[in-house]
């Protein structure tokens, strides 16, 4: 069997390996002006990357908010290792909650928009508890289906029920009491979003380094010996549904305010299947790299706008090419059981980086899907 | 009857009904259609179970195999010399020789649509041992491609329908007509199924895809060529897709059209799990069963809500029966 | 002014034909006896508006965009309107060489929720002047704000849906009447021409059609005593029509669009049922026939579009420079745009001063009088009722 997930390119290990070496304000100094240079990107307008066949600072905002959404699919899908292929829903329950208080044609009571956002976090939790508590225990491909379900039925229940206004939708969202939209253009939303990621990345960072993430490592490779190891994998796993959701709920808050209208027809299942693509594309399991995933399937499309017809066939084919050569993702998935285990396993093994074990994310040594 | 009763409440419309007399009014009626939609969703889910139980994995693209097979279908029916919108006046043995060409055709094309989607996509994947997931994720790319092939060399409309049988009331089963069109489906769906079924559990090649969905590794070694298998797996899985594509186009004759593979593969999936994932008989169970549900659910809460009891009872099942309702498969589904 | 008084002829003789066709034999079989047949399709007004003007216009770098579907749902209607769009331009550009206007394309696919974005792109484009669309009424409504605060004028030539104009956005203006006169007109044509005494109201889950389905609703009042909901992208109606079947009624009204209507038609008919399938503007398109088949032989269209027959001229431009023949709303596109080509031809430079030269402008059109009231709205607002006969979809008289 080829062994490719072995050893990746001699280069890129190095690059790996010297930047894990840098000291933490050593990183911080690089990341910086590379943070700094992204926040300016919808005022500098680089003439190769600024979309010209659709608005620029709209598509920075889109790639924006599908990186956030990777981010918080991440870690039900990259850490926790639950195929989760109904995550639009979670995002739909967060822009219909701005929607709903912030709407002149919903019947409830009118809230600043920026309070929907810890709103629309906490209702998706509930979602997300909902969900999760009974569909949890489900193995791997059965909980894919039901999230699947899961999703469709949010978008169709959204369509049945009178006041949620199925594909009339909610205007005028993210307005307060006279009207004027809570910013003007989509730079300032822009801003508003990559703000959020990287409060939200500092955030799950913790989490990963915590005994939180430890167990979801643990999950993710496999679930019985976590649990024979005393691992709450019950417990954990909800956790990593639950800080999934709320994520994608405000990503799907920010959506709807920037947008100004909710409704269900932007919540479907190819919807849910870009989410996921961003997170294998940029390494599920490695939440820089999802940014970059995030970046790949929300900006091709808009980049090239004006092939619109062959843009999704291109896309397609984007993507089958990218999994093939690139399996792992953009950046692979890494893995800290200790603050210094790869660098242990590695010299104890006397091989390179390595992904063992039965989950979603394991390359197969075994000769195969079993 | 209660739909008489809502005139003036025709402003004020419940987005919910609970309509008890007319689902028992309408009951044999929505068991026939709801058999007949269940055969196609049963045929096409049986790709789905054979590809997951060898290959553990969830072949999203098998939408898109169908929805080539109902083009071909529809192909060979102008090629034929048919014309939309005529309807011809031909003897039953001409119906059903130009059926049984279009079926073949549609077989092949949906099987080498299968075949050329392995080779091309899942293959090279196998050979690097990539992650389950990027199988679904390809799986999603090659979807998008063949959709938009489509949409590129037929347009973006339903392609004009052309009829070869025109529904005939054949005789009616406590009150509710059934028209030649049900027999047939009805019967092929579950005809092809024992076919498979007899397939996959009497001849050597049958045992060679359950032994490889049980154990590959030992299946190797008791010689049976691994890839071989693989890809006779999903060549089955296309020609029953081929099938249920022609059967499709006999129901529905306007669904040659890019996108009408995609909702159906969705619903044929959850018929494939409601079943028990990987199982043959599930496979039929759960389509026959989600065509029925489907139906009355129309009729009990009203039309919009046809979807959701579908996945509603997906959900439902799977939490009293976490494998499906048949459970058992043709390896084991993976846990 | 003549059009005016050809107007109120053909609204006579219309009223005249409608008595005359009740009181015809209804069990002739055929639809001949449901048609207001000899009210006929309108001729070219001779003072319709021409967007090739008087030649001599002069203008530079202006533009005018096209923002609807044209690659997306039911594309079929985006692209008539376009078509009689982009033919106005045209002959404007080949008469007037000092005066060339660029007509942009932003393909919304008909969806709520890209149109707010595409509409976005549309405003920043500062040499856009005016703007024909959206044709749906789900995407005007979600994106006629965004046209309002940038105040730039867009006349949907489709959008039918009455509450687009009670938004108070001074952008708006409507090149047709509304489904506040749609509704009412197919109910009269339902309960008076097809003499329907009950008659099954089907709605999908669009904002046109759930709309729509209401003011029908309201206007039959009892008639309408049963009603059933289909969704987008639905192909198997055989539940509904297993409904439609035990309920036996004497008509069917259907909100929607075409891509559902077809299949719904043909299962109708597969069934046997022969209650008459009546449908509004968004079904009326050849691809319905199509996809209908046997079905569409008993179907009937009501619309607020005006019959292309007798605009000679227009039809034979059409099919010489399009390429193909006028569809729903076509002349109405074609009006539309030769509005705010006038507009540029007088001068404007501006969106202030495109704005208002619209809220004042009142001519005659190839389908209608055009002049709105401070809503957007126009005064004249015919609405007229279609059936098929060979295949094709021809002019049944008007209704209102």
């Amino acid at each position: 069997m080829t062994t490719s997930t072995v050893s990746a390119p001699r280069k890129r290990r190095f690059l790996r390996e010297q930047w894990n070496n840098l000291s933490r304000p050593a990183q911080w100094a690089i990341l910086i002006p590379v943070v700094v240079l992204i926040y300016f990107l919808p005022v500098l307008n680089p003439p190769l990357i600024a979309t010209t066949g659709t608005d620029f600072p709209t598509a920075m905002f889109d790639v924006a908010r599908y990186a956030l959404v990777a981010i918080g699919l991440n870690v039900v899908v990259g850490q926790a290792g639950l195929l989760d292929l109904g995550y639009v829903g979670f995002f739909a329950v967060g822009a219909y909650v701005a929607a709903l208080f912030t709407s002149p044609n919903s019947s409830l009571a009118k809230l600043p928009y920026l309070w929907t956002l810890p709103l629309a976090m906490a209702v998706t939790m509930i979602f997300g508890i909902i969900l999760g508590a009974p569909t949890l225990r489900l193995r791997g491909d059965y909980l894919a289906i039901v999230t699947l379900g899961f999703g469709e039925i949010i978008r169709l229940v959204a369509d049945n029920v009178d006041p949620l206004r199925g594909q009339s939708g909610f205007e005028r969202v993210g307005t307060d009491a006279d009207g004027t939209p809570f910013f003007a253009n989509a730079t300032a939303w822009y801003w508003l979003t990559v703000t959020i990621i990287i409060v939200v990345l500092l955030l799950v960072g913790n989490l990963e380094r915590s005994r939180v993430g430890r167990a979801w490592v643990s999950i993710r490779e496999d679930e019985d010996v976590a649990e024979i190891m005393g691992v709450p994998v019950f417990k954990f796993k909800i956790w990593a549904f639950v800080i999934g959701a709320a994520i994608g709920g405000l990503s799907g808050a920010l959506y709807a305010g920037k947008l100004g209208f909710v409704n269900n027809q932007s919540f479907d299942v190819i919807t849910s299947m870009l989410f996921l693509a961003a997170v294998v594309l940029g390494g599920a399991g490695n939440k820089v790299g999802v940014l970059l995933g995030a970046a790949v399937v929300a900006y091709l499309p808009l980049r090239f706008v004006q092939l619109a017809e062959y843009n999704y066939l291109i896309f397609g084919i984007a993507l089958i090419i990218l999994m093939i050569f690139r399996p792992q993702g953009l950046l692979g998935a890494r893995q800290r059981l200790l603050a210094r285990g790869r660098q242990a396993y590695q010299r104890l093994l006397g091989r390179g980086e390595q992904i063992s074990g039965e989950s979603a994310l394991a390359a197969d040594t075994q000769g195969g899907p079993r | 009857m209660y739909p008489a009763m809502t005139p003036f409440l025709a402003q004020s419309e419940p987005w919910i009904s609970f309509d008890v007399a007319g689902l028992a009014e309408q009951f044999w009626n929505n068991t026939v259609d709801g058999l007949a939609q269940g055969g196609i969703y049963a045929l096409v889910a049986l790709g789905y179970t054979l590809v997951y139980g060898v290959l553990k994995l969830i072949n999203f693209a098998h939408s898109e195999v169908f929805v080539v097979g109902a083009f071909a279908t529809w192909l060979t029916f102008y090629v034929l010399g048919f014309r939309a919108g005529v309807t011809p006046e031909l003897s039953v043995v001409e119906i059903i020789l130009f059926l049984g060409i279009a079926c073949v055709v549609a077989m092949a094309v949906s099987g080498g649509t299968a075949v050329l989607l392995e080779r091309v996509a899942y293959r090279p994947l196998r050979n690097r041992n990539a992650p389950r997931l990027v199988f679904l994720i390809t799986a999603i790319g090659a979807s998008f491609a063949i959709q938009q092939t489509l949409r590129l060399i037929f347009g973006l409309n339903q392609q004009p329908q052309i009829r070869l049988l025109q529904p005939e009331p054949l005789f009616r089963v406590f009150g509710a007509t059934v028209t030649n069109i049900h027999v047939i489906l009805i019967v092929a769906a579950v005809l092809l199924w024992f076919v498979a079924d007899y397939f996959i559990n009497r001849t050597r090649l049958g045992r060679g895809i359950r032994a490889v969905a049980q154990d590959p590794d030992t299946a190797t070694l008791m010689g049976v060529n691994k890839e071989r298998v693989i890809v006779i797996t999903f060549l089955v899985g296309g020609l029953l897709a081929g099938a249920a594509a022609l059967f499709y186009m006999m129901r529905i004759p306007q669904g040659a059209i890019y996108n009408g593979g995609f909702l159906l593969g969705i619903k044929a999936f959850t018929a494939a799990v409601l079943g028990g994932i990987g199982n043959l008989r599930g496979a039929l169970l759960g389509g026959l069963l989600l065509g029925l549900v489907e139906n009355y659910g129309q009729s009990l809460f009203g039309g919009e809500w046809k979807d959701i009891v579908a996945f509603v009872v997906l959900i439902v099942v799977l939490m009293f029966r976490p494998t499906g309702i048949l459970g058992e498969s043709l390896g084991k589904a993976r846990v | 002014m003549s059009g005016a008084r050809l107007t109120r002829v053909l609204v006579l003789a219309a009223a005249a034909s409608l008595a005359l066709g009740a009181c015809a034999a209804r069990d002739q079989g055929s639809s001949s006896g449901d048609t207001t047949g000899s009210a006929a399709a309108p001729s070219q007004a001779a003072d319709a508006a021409n967007p090739r003007g008087d030649g001599n216009a002069v203008c530079s770098g202006v533009s005018i965009a096209y923002a609807g579907t044209i690659n997306g749902n039911s594309a079929a209607l985006g692209q008539n309107i376009l078509r009689g769009a982009d033919l106005a331009v045209k002959q404007h550009n080949e008469a007037n060489p000092n005066c060339q206007v660029t007509l942009k394309q932003f393909d919304t696919e008909g969806k709520p929720d890209k149109a707010p974005g595409i509409v976005t792109q549309v405003i920043n484009e500062p040499d856009i002047l005016g703007v024909v669309g959206l044709p749906f009424s789900g995407e005007s409504k979600a994106a006629g704000n965004l046209f309002n605060q940038a105040g730039l004028v867009a006349i949907t030539p489709s959008a039918t849906n009455p509450a687009l104009a009670d938004n108070g956005w001074k952008t708006f203006f409507r090149g047709m009447g509304n489904d506040a006169a749609q509704g009412p007109a197919a109910a009269k044509f339902l309960t008076e021409t097809l003499k329907a005494g009950k008659v099954c109201v089907i709605e999908d889950d669009s904002e046109y059609g759930i709309g729509l389905a209401g003011q029908v609703r309201d206007a039959l009042g009892s008639k309408a005593s049963c009603s059933d909901k289909v969704k987008t992208g639905q192909t198997d109606f055989s539940a509904v029509v297993n409904k439609i079947s035990a309920e036996s009624p004497d008509a069917i009204f259907f909100s929607g669009y075409y891509p559902e209507a077809g299949p719904f038609a043909q299962q109708l008919n597969d069934k046997g049922i022969t209650a008459k399938f009546v449908a509004p503007d968004g079904v009326k398109d050849a691809e319905f026939l199509k996809g209908a088949g046997a079905g569409a032989t008993n179907a009937y269209f009501t619309c607020p579009c005006v019959p292309e027959d007798n605009f000679t001229d227009f039809t034979a431009a059409f099919k010489q420079v399009e390429g193909a023949d006028p569809g729903t709303y076509s002349p109405e596109g074609y009006d539309v745009m030769t509005v705010l080509l006038k507009g540029i031809d007088s001068g404007v430079t501006d969106r202030a001063a495109m704005l208002e030269f619209v809220q004042n402008y009142d001519g005659q059109g190839l389908t209608k009088k055009f002049k709105w009231n401070d809503k957007g709205e126009l005064a004249d607002t015919p609405v007229w009722s279609y059936r098929v006969e060979n295949g094709k979809i021809v002019n049944n008289g008007q209704i209102s």
